[in-house]
């Protein structure tokens, strides 16, 4: 990680000329670059791709209708099995209040995530959206693909129809959660009944060919190599050749409290930035990357707007998924706006679909 | 390097580049144009180019401990939530006596303590002797830890109660076993900022008076700069520069500490806090301007452990400390500051950002590093 010339002259230049970086060139810039390095590149690519040096941010709110889920990620503090007590499933009303409270803060998402709860059919989330829409001009940016292929296999569907009857009733866009590592080798670690990588970006690639677009998630700082981490930004990268469906790139970092991997060390400041800046290299095809202020807090967040970072995601945060960890970090929108500018850039709203609205 | 090239030429910063090149001393302009790009990149390299100059990969660190030895203050400053004014009113106030004080170093008996770092607030009620007999106590009970106590402002007051001059008590002081001195309450030397925030203190020319005779009497001291509350950019770059006057006539210092400033608990709780931009810019210009320094702190209590890990690469070649017992910030309460990192926690930033541990003494000599100790390499 020397600073001035070590031997990765080659890698600049294909980044200088545009050029597609391998899988190789990958584990090297983790391996190797000093962070000013992987700084000053990644910043040209940022601004390559937004040259008005816009940051964008979306004004919604995190919604988790149940966390009655039967899958038992050993990372996961929020969950309650099915029939244990303190499951619970949000009534209708509730969720409609939540939607009142967040369109009278001027915000234009919700970001609707449960856990795989078993008694909630097609037709719960049917009756849900198409009540929702019917009341509220909000864009619903919801379930994750492992709550689809769940509810397209215990509503006796296949991805493609229940993915058509979600967005008939105004499923607008898929979050990116549960990628984890997209590395059959790590799910099996830490998420055993989960979904295999196939299955998850096969539910991706479905949605996108629907034109339902997307974010992508990565949970790094597991159990996972450096290797591992490259396979999953290459594997994301391929499928978004042929479908252009992901809107956003979120590298966030594994949180250790509270779960039931033996993994005491939380992943640092330094390994965040770098994860950051080399999958703003690696992924030439996503137009934004996304900032994880809920697990990086409000310094190294804005820090990541010199390592490649173009967009500060959601403002009005209810995540109970981190929330039960303790590692929430919640920052006003004057703040965001403050820490943008404070950064040299400027701050500019925008919707789910990454349009700019007027602030 | 090309890209870097060319994103210093955007910023305007070619020509200080060229100047670090060179080995030519940066100016005042060249400050100012420093604060003022947003291209934090920019300056972290110029920064990690003169840190690299001097430091090499190598990180210094010492296992410490902090004793505040009394919270009592007649100052009364506008940014401080630390201390009681003498009336005491709220009962908080506190004197550890000599005895107390060894005793709370006794607690780390068996740990490998290099160094011992004492300040407090400036209470009008202990006499002379207290602050002789508190190094000679503390010294005793760990007599292998090189004691780093009194700020400026400290010294001031000592040679007020004991109605003499600097000159003739500090060899005392070092006699009874003062090694260095921590150079807190700098603050801004700024005659506005003073008057605005700490007009009770020591002025500016006061704390190059006592610099000068405490490097004077042979007893190194490090130099601070309180930032993020009402300073401007101009009375931060004539700060830095008149801490390398001084230096220049001195050579008495051996590392210089930004201070980030926690409005909350404060009467300026109203402003918001430092941004790791702030962090970061602080610790590069720092580096780059005072060219005659040897070192320069990340002090991570103050910024986070992930911004003083990213400041390893932004100019900074120190990272404090194993820290055991600090209470100034603890008293500004805020939640995200962990008080503690343990030696293996604090290695493992430094080696997992690429960067070499060297375990210093309080006065900058390299310690063996004992087996088992090391980080993942």
């Amino acid at each position: 990680m020397g600073s001035a010339d070590n031997g990765l002259a080659g890698i600049e230049e294909k980044i200088v000329a545009s050029e597609r970086l391998s899988f190789a060139d990958g584990v090297r810039l983790f391996r190797e670059a000093n962070p000013l390095q992987l700084s000053a590149w990644a910043n040209l690519v940022r601004r390559r791709l937004h040259p008005d040096d816009l940051v964008t941010y979306v004004i919604g709110r995190n919604i988790n209708y149940t966390n009655v889920c039967w899958v038992q990620c050993k990372f996961c503090s929020f969950y309650r099995l099915p029939g244990a007590e303190g499951g619970y499933v949000l009534p209708q009303e509730e969720i409609f209040r939540k939607i009142e409270e967040v369109l009278a803060l001027g915000g234009t998402e919700i970001l609707i995530q449960g856990g795989l709860n078993p008694a909630l059919k097609i037709d719960y989330f049917e009756g849900l959206f198409r009540a929702i829409r019917a009341r509220f001009p909000i864009h619903i940016h919801g379930l994750s693909p492992a709550e689809i292929i769940y509810l397209a296999k215990i509503s006796d569907l296949s991805e493609r129809d229940c993915l058509l009857r979600l967005q008939a009733a105004g499923l607008a866009s898929i979050p990116g959660a549960g990628a984890e590592m997209l590395v059959d080798e790590v799910r099996e670690q830490i998420a055993p009944y989960k979904d295999s990588a196939a299955a998850w970006l096969n539910l991706m690639r479905t949605a996108h060919q629907l034109g339902i677009p997307s974010t992508v998630t990565m949970m790094y700082g597991s159990v996972e190599t450096v290797e591992q981490r490259v396979e999953h930004l290459v594997r994301v990268r391929e499928l978004q050749d042929e479908t252009r469906g992901f809107t956003a790139f979120i590298p966030w970092s594994f949180q250790p409290e509270g779960t039931h991997l033996p993994i005491v060390k939380r992943a640092s400041g330094f390994d965040y930035l770098r994860t950051v800046a080399v999958s703003r290299l690696m992924l030439d095809n996503i137009p934004n990357i996304q900032a994880s202020w809920l697990t990086q807090g409000p310094k190294i967040g804005q820090i990541a707007l010199q390592y490649g970072v173009n967009d500060m995601g959601s403002t009005v945060i209810e995540e109970n998924v981190v929330t039960a960890k303790g590692a929430v970090f919640m920052i006003p929108l004057d703040e965001i706006e403050r820490l943008i500018r404070d950064a040299g850039l400027r701050p500019a709203r925008r919707n789910t679909r990454y349009q700019l609205l007027p602030s | 390097m090309r890209v870097m090239l060319d994103q210093l030429r955007r910023a305007g910063l070619g020509p200080i580049h060229d100047k670090l090149q060179d080995g030519r001393r940066l100016d005042f302009e060249d400050g100012i144009r420093l604060y003022q790009t947003p291209d934090l990149t920019a300056v972290g390299f110029l920064a990690n180019l003169v840190r690299e100059r001097r430091s090499g990969a190598r990180t210094y660190y010492v296992r410490n401990l902090h004793v505040n030895y009394t919270n009592i203050c007649n100052k009364l400053c506008k940014f401080c939530s630390f201390y009681t004014p003498p009336s005491n009113p709220d009962g908080r106030g506190y004197v550890l006596s000599p005895e107390e004080a060894a005793a709370r170093v006794a607690q780390y008996g068996g740990e490998p303590i290099r160094e011992i770092h004492m300040v407090a607030g400036i209470n009008p009620k202990l006499p002379y002797d207290y602050y002789l007999d508190l190094l000679r106590a503390v010294k005793a009970k760990r007599p292998d830890a090189q004691i780093k106590a009194f700020t400026m402002i400290e010294l001031a007051q000592i040679a007020r109660v004991a109605r003499r001059p600097l000159g003739e008590i500090l060899p005392e002081l070092k006699a009874a076993g003062l090694a260095a001195c921590p150079g807190g309450g700098a603050e801004v030397f700024s005659d506005r900022v003073h008057e605005e925030l700490f007009r009770a203190k020591l002025d500016n020319e006061g704390w190059f008076e006592v610099a000068r005779a405490v490097h004077a009497a042979g007893i190194p001291s490090n130099a601070t700069l309180l930032y993020g509350h009402i300073e401007t950019q101009e009375e931060k770059v004539r700060h830095l520069l008149h801490i390398r006057d001084l230096q220049d006539e001195t050579g008495g210092f051996m590392c210089f500490v930004p201070l980030a400033f926690d409005p909350s608990r404060t009467e300026l709780a109203h402003l918001a806090g430092t941004t790791g931009y702030a962090n970061l810019r602080e610790i590069a210009i720092a580096r780059l301007l005072l060219d005659n320094f040897p070192h320069v702190k990340a002090f991570w209590i103050m910024i986070t452990p992930a911004v003083a890990q990213m400041a390893l690469w932004y100019g900074a070649d120190d990272l404090d400390g194993t820290v055991n017992h600090y209470e100034i910030t603890h008293a500004l309460g805020t939640e995200s500051h962990r008080q503690v990192l343990s030696t293996p926690e604090l290695l493992d930033l430094i080696t997992e950002a690429g960067r070499e541990p060297v375990e210093r003494d309080a006065l900058y000599n390299v310690m063996e590093v004992p087996v088992g100790v090391r980080g993942k390499g």
